[in-house]
This record gives C-alpha cells, sequence and structure tokens, in this order.
C-alpha cells in the first residue's frame, strides 16, 4: 500500500498525428496517436500525455478528436498539453476525455489562468508545465519559453511556488539543458524543484540509461516522463518498471495488461 | 441497463464507455426516474465536496440514492461520489453529504498531496469487487478520504495515513480510485460489480 512512481509515456502530436521519432516495427500506422497510446497502455504505462504541437486552430480541433478516442479506448489517466489559453479550452479538452490539462505559457502570461481553472474544475485536473534551464538566477534557474530558446525573465523556484500558491494539482519540469540528450534528468532542478513543492513532481528531459530512472526519484521526482526512449525503442516501458522494481522502487506491475 | 448520474460534474463519456464494456447499455442520465429504475446507477464526482453536493442537491439525486438503497438496488460511488455517501465532508469547511454512512472525510495527513496516481488495497471482508484483482493497482486521484471503517466489506490504502479505498454494503459500494481509468484490473473491477446487476 505504497504509492507508485508513475512512468509516463508523452506522445507530440500536430494535425491529429504524432511527430518526433516513433520508430515502432509492430504498429500498423506509427502516426497514429490512438494507436500509440493503446500500446503503450498495454505495456503498463501509468499515464500518458498528449502535447499539442498544432499551429493551427484546425489543427487543435483535430487533437480534440483524437482525445475523444483516445479515452475510449484507453482507460488510463491522459493529461493533454500545448495551446491552451483559457479556462473554455480546458472544458473542451476535459469534456472530450481529458483528465488533465497542462498549461504553459498561458499561464506565464495571466497567472491566474491557474486559479480560474482550479476554481471550475479543481487542482486535480491542473499540471503546471515549466520549461527551465540553469541560469544566473536566485536559484541558478530559470523558466524558458519557445522551446527553451528564449528566457521568460522568470526564476524557476520562484514561479513554482507561486503556481502551488494558486493551487495548481501537479508540476511537470522539462529541463531544457537536458532534453533530448539522453545524458540524464537535470538532479539539481529537481531537488531545487522538490523543496518548494508540496505538489506531486514529473520530472521531464534527459532520460537515457535506466539509471537516471533511479536517479530523478532519488532526488525527489513522484513521476517520471519519457518520449524518445520509449518511441525509440530503446527502453521498453516494462525495462524501466523491471529495473526500478528491482532497485526497490514502489512499482505498478499489473499482471493482466 | 447502466446509468451514470450526470449533476454537473464534468465528462463522462470515458467512465460511460468504460462501463459499456460489461456489455450492459449504459445512459449518462440526470433524470432521477431513470436513475431510479436503472439496474445499476454510477454516481461519478470529480472536483470540491461542497460542489459535488450542491450539484447533488440540485436534482434531489439523494432522494433516488436512498430510495434505491432501501429497494437494494446496486448503487457504486465512484472519488467524491463515494465521499458525499458520508455524512460530513471537511474540504473548504464542514459541509453537510448525502449520509448514508456515518463519518467525516478529511484531509489526508500527508507532505505531498493530492495522492495521485496507482496504490494497492488491502482488503477486509469479502469481497465481490476484488475478485481475481486483489492484488492489482487503482489509480487514485484526491487530498481528502475517509479514515472510518463502514459497510460489510472495506479495501484500505495508506498515503501516509490509511483511508477507506473501497466499501462495499450490501447494494450500495463505492471506491475512491477510479476504476474507469485503472486499466485492465479497473475493468475487472468493473465487471465484478456489474455481474451482480
Amino acid at each position: 500500500m505504497t504509492l507508485s512512481v508513475r512512468i509516463i509515456a508523452c506522445l507530440d502530436v500536430t494535425d491529429g498525428r504524432v511527430v518526433k521519432g516513433i520508430n515502432f516495427t509492430d504498429l500498423v500506422d506509427a502516426g497514429d496517436p490512438v494507436e500509440m497510446a493503446a500500446l503503450y497502455g498495454n505495456e503498463g504505462v501509468d499515464e500518458l500525455t498528449f502535447l499539442d504541437i498544432s499551429a493551427s486552430s484546425a489543427g487543435r480541433e483535430t487533437t480534440l478528436d483524437v482525445v475523444r478516442k483516445t479515452a475510449e479506448q484507453v482507460f488510463i489517466p491522459l493529461t493533454v498539453g500545448g495551446g491552451i489559453r483559457s479556462v473554455e479550452d480546458v472544458n473542451r479538452l476535459l469534456r472530450a476525455g481529458a483528465d488533465k490539462v497542462s498549461i504553459n505559457t498561458a499561464a506565464l502570461r495571466r497567472p491566474e489562468l491557474i486559479s480560474e481553472v482550479v476554481d471550475r474544475f479543481g487542482s486535480q485536473v491542473l499540471v503546471l508545465s515549466v520549461d527551465a534551464r540553469r541560469a544566473r538566477t536566485d536559484s541558478g534557474f530559470e523558466v524558458t519559453t519557445h522551446g527553451g530558446r528564449e528566457s521568460a525573465g522568470i526564476d524557476a523556484i520562484a514561479w513554482v511556488e507561486k503556481a502551488c500558491a494558486l493551487g495548481v494539482g501537479e508540476i511537470l519540469l522539462n529541463s531544457m539543458d537536458a532534453d533530448g540528450t539522453r545524458a540524464g534528468y537535470d538532479i539539481g532542478m529537481i531537488s531545487a524543484v522538490r523543496s518548494v513543492s508540496k505538489v506531486p513532481l514529473i520530472a521531464s528531459g534527459g532520460a537515457g540509461a535506466l539509471s537516471d530512472f533511479a536517479a530523478a526519484l532519488d532526488a525527489g521526482a513522484d513521476a517520471l516522463l519519457a518520449a524518445s526512449v520509449f518511441h525509440f525503442g530503446i527502453h521498453r516501458i516494462g525495462d524501466v518498471k523491471s529495473y526500478l522494481s528491482a532497485a526497490g522502487y514502489s512499482i505498478r506491475m499489473p499482471n493482466n495488461s | 441497463m447502466i446509468a451514470i448520474l450526470d449533476y454537473g460534474s464534468g465528462n463522462l463519456r470515458s467512465a460511460q464507455r468504460a462501463f459499456a464494456t460489461t456489455g450492459h447499455d449504459v445512459e449518462i442520465t440526470s433524470d432521477l426516474d431513470v436513475a431510479l429504475k436503472a439496474d445499476g446507477l454510477v454516481v461519478p464526482g470529480v472536483g470540491a465536496f461542497a460542489a459535488c453536493m450542491n450539484g447533488i442537491n440540485e436534482i434531489s439525486a439523494a432522494e433516488v440514492i436512498r430510495a434505491r438503497h432501501d429497494a437494494g438496488k446496486p448503487t457504486l460511488g465512484i472519488c467524491i461520489g463515494m465521499q458525499i455517501l458520508f455524512s460530513d465532508g471537511l474540504e473548504h469547511g464542514k459541509h453537510k453529504g448525502i449520509g448514508m454512512w456515518n463519518g467525516e472525510v478529511s484531509q489526508l495527513d500527508a507532505p505531498i498531496l493530492p495522492h495521485m496516481g496507482w496504490n494497492t488495497v488491502e482488503i477486509t471482508g469479502t469481497s465481490q469487487l476484488f475478485k481475481g484483482v486483489e492484488k492489482e493497482s487503482f489509480y487514485f486521484v484526491h487530498s481528502y478520504a475517509a479514515k472510518k471503517s463502514v459497510g460489510q466489506s472495506q479495501a484500505w490504502t495508506s498515503h501516509e495515513e490509511k483511508f477507506l479505498a473501497a466499501v462495499e454494503d450490501g447494494a450500495l459500494c463505492a471506491t475512491q480510485f477510479h476504476p474507469e481509468k485503472s486499466g485492465k484490473a479497473g475493468l475487472t473491477l468493473i465487471a465484478n460489480w456489474s455481474a451482480g446487476l
């Protein structure tokens, strides 16, 4: 009766298709997010995240359809992020079948959006996505925008504290320095955020070796998100779970999935 | 037919699909007559205790839940839908629940909240719901819970402190976790519940 560490697979979706390196041989259509979601679900992933990177409103409409179809077939929690600007955007995604939404840029522009969403739907639906990198700020970490290319001019730890006070239910911490390197999660950043956050913390960016997952947990992460190591088949979900279970972490190992 | 009670608590489509895997017709409804006559009634719920009770009171659904209980007709509360079956909720002040069970729902004493993710359960008594999935994990998202035993059979779990993960009390059952989000183990639990309809 110990809460299990969550392993989360993240899929980038644009115009209803998965992009960015899906390299599985056992898929009929490697670009179909619904099929990918079902595959990861069968492999025992604990949660799924869709990141909608569509540039157009038509693309976002298509994402709603993907969310709808996924929620009808895959009975595990689904978080959707990307392009959410308003309470109404959140409402549409939840009604389509998302269990949680993650917001990023819109909350930086207008932090009150956090309390507006929490007041209407409860804090459990709201994940604050923080794209952070090492910088000369008070804490040594700053928030970035535009996929880590630009500074938001805000200290990352101060931002997390503020967002927690406004009621976010969870923090998704993306290391822009580590993202895509497969050189390990940013352990110092995870510890720094953990020390100020009383909500669950998802570590993201840098997962490579199996030991990287354990190191992020030791630094205080409650959940581990990865994309490319799963998409390219470097690790299957079960490999990560078996490794962590053998190392003594509490892991969900479903018997019948 | 299984009715899912719609009292304004958000998206119910995935719950509908999960319960439809049992082969039963599933209808999302706020029609109390439909809810009363259904073979099984599901009371879902996300959000705060008081907001959910407001939704229940607006459509006078508490009477339907009581009437079904008196008639021995199965009802299943999920998450906040479980919490509001108790007499009192302490989320954002003290609020009256439906009162099917005497007891209060209070905040978990844990450094990190919500209790979010997959956890296992420990069953006391004879459980119908957990047949074949006694050792499995289920998906929880909540910060409040009932901590004292009610009903005939209980499932317990803990997040720093022990709380009720599920209650079976004749025709009235409830789970603090989300079976509709608990993968195949959750679908098995839903099938176990629907087998009694």
